[in-house]
């Protein structure tokens, strides 16, 4: 199954900010997204993921077999590094956490609770959650954020393997991602102009 | 969806999970109304069962704006939201987890402080009947209150004009079935329309929750 984005058009806080989006991913393949602040990146994903609705446009893959990530990691403060990504795990059915835990190295941390957590520790729980989830599509805001360079390397490695394993990942960066075979699409030429659709009353969007 | 109802308990449990929040203030409630009202066990008879539910219903809204805030805030909501069990699901977990760290200890507890405010003895059982059947419908109705105002900064004022009307049929009914069990009265039709309404917003609510959610989460 292939992520075809056509003609998409997104908006936050009900003007359009992106219009005629389209790219296509397919298994194996990994897309980074670029484009200045404010450009869309973090609506364009969440339209994806289907938190939003898109205000036109076709997405051919449904949101079930999408995994997002966004800025915050979704953490339970007094849980335990293994008692989150288990918990992960258990709601999206999946088994096992270790071979998240080792390819994050997290190993050393399982028993730490995450409020006890560096910044960096927390992203790499965090990315952890999407190794559990078992869903082909990833959808990566800013994965990088707050990881050493060892980290991002590990980061590299992990997406790396579950690109080999047919699975694909969108990424939102402005950060080099260590990830040179990854396509760059920039999103800068898909900004909406300026303007409100007719008819458009944004308290029944 | 066990998990989502094992992890909400587990998070109450721990420090700072807020169990226990709506049982202190019912006994501080129970304590001091003896205290300002006075020693008379006439008066404090009369208006226990009234004060006994008043009670519970303020300490279940105590802990409402937690109950989605915190996923709100460090972004499990956005992931529950794309996790593959429904989010109508996702609120009547919530809801139930709200009921047992809140509901349940209240309905435990009220017996107790019936003593403190002389309750007539022929109304403790109908009192823990009816909270047992009544707050189950403080706790939906207020998820479907703390789903309207997620996102939004210090919402906590907003809820409780938000959820307070809504509490009030629940209140009536179930302060007049402990008034009524006080003087033998029969208790049926307001322990029935109590019934209805735990029954009706457990049915319905949930719906609605999950959907102010989505439009809260856009």
């Amino acid at each position: 199954m292939d992520l075809t984005v056509t003609d998409l058009t997104v908006a936050r806080g009900g003007v359009p900010i992106l219009e005629g989006v389209g790219f296509a991913l397919a298994p194996g393949a990994a897309l980074v997204l670029r484009g200045p602040n404010g450009c869309g990146k973090t609506t364009l994903l969440r339209t994806l993921a289907g938190l939003q609705p898109a205000l036109s446009g076709d997405i051919s893959c449904p949101p079930e077999a999408i995994a997002y990530a966004g800025h915050a990691d979704g953490l339970k403060a007094v849980l335990t590094v293994a008692e989150n990504l288990e918990f992960w795990a258990a709601i999206h059915g999946t088994h096992g956490i270790d071979a998240a835990l080792s390819a994050m190295n997290l190993n050393d941390l399982t028993d730490r609770q995450a409020q006890n957590l560096s910044a960096g520790q927390k992203r790499r729980l965090g990315l952890a959650r999407l190794m559990v989830t078992g869903r082909p599509f990833w959808l990566l805001d800013e994965p990088t954020v707050s990881l050493d360079t060892a980290s991002v390397a590990l980061f590299g490695a992990v997406v790396r393997a579950h690109l080999a394993t047919g699975g694909a990942a969108l990424m939102a960066s402005h950060i080099d991602l260590g990830l040179s075979e990854a396509a760059v699409l920039d999103l800068a030429p898909y900004r909406a102009a300026p303007r409100l659709p007719q008819g458009f009353d944004e308290a029944f969007a | 969806m066990i998990a989502l109802l094992a992890r909400d308990l587990k998070l109450a449990f721990r420090a700072g999970g807020g169990f226990g929040l709506g049982l202190g203030f019912f006994l501080i409630l129970a304590v001091l109304v003896p205290l300002g009202v006075g020693p008379e066990p006439r008066t404090l008879a009369l208006i226990a069962p009234g004060i006994l539910w008043v009670g519970a219903l303020l300490a279940s809204l105590l802990s409402l704006d937690r109950i989605f805030a915190l996923d709100f805030e460090d972004g499990s909501l956005d992931l529950l939201a794309t996790a593959p069990i429904p989010l109508e699901g996702v609120v009547a977990i919530k809801a139930l987890a709200h009921w047992i760290t809140t509901g349940l200890p209240l309905v435990v507890a009220a017996p107790v402080l019936g003593v403190l405010l002389n309750l007539a003895p022929a109304a403790y059982g109908w009192l823990i009947v009816s909270l047992l059947i009544g707050t189950p419908a403080l706790s939906v109705i207020g998820a479907f209150g703390a789903a309207l105002t997620v996102g939004l900064k210090r919402g906590g004022l907003l809820l409780s004009l938000l959820v307070l009307p809504l509490y009030i049929p629940t209140l009536i009914y179930g302060a007049e079935v402990v008034i009524r069990g006080a003087v033998g009265l029969p208790v049926a039709t307001p322990l029935l329309f109590l019934a209805g309404i735990t029954a009706g917003s457990a049915a319905l609510l949930p719906f609605a929750a999950a959907l102010a959610l989505r439009v809260n989460l856009r």
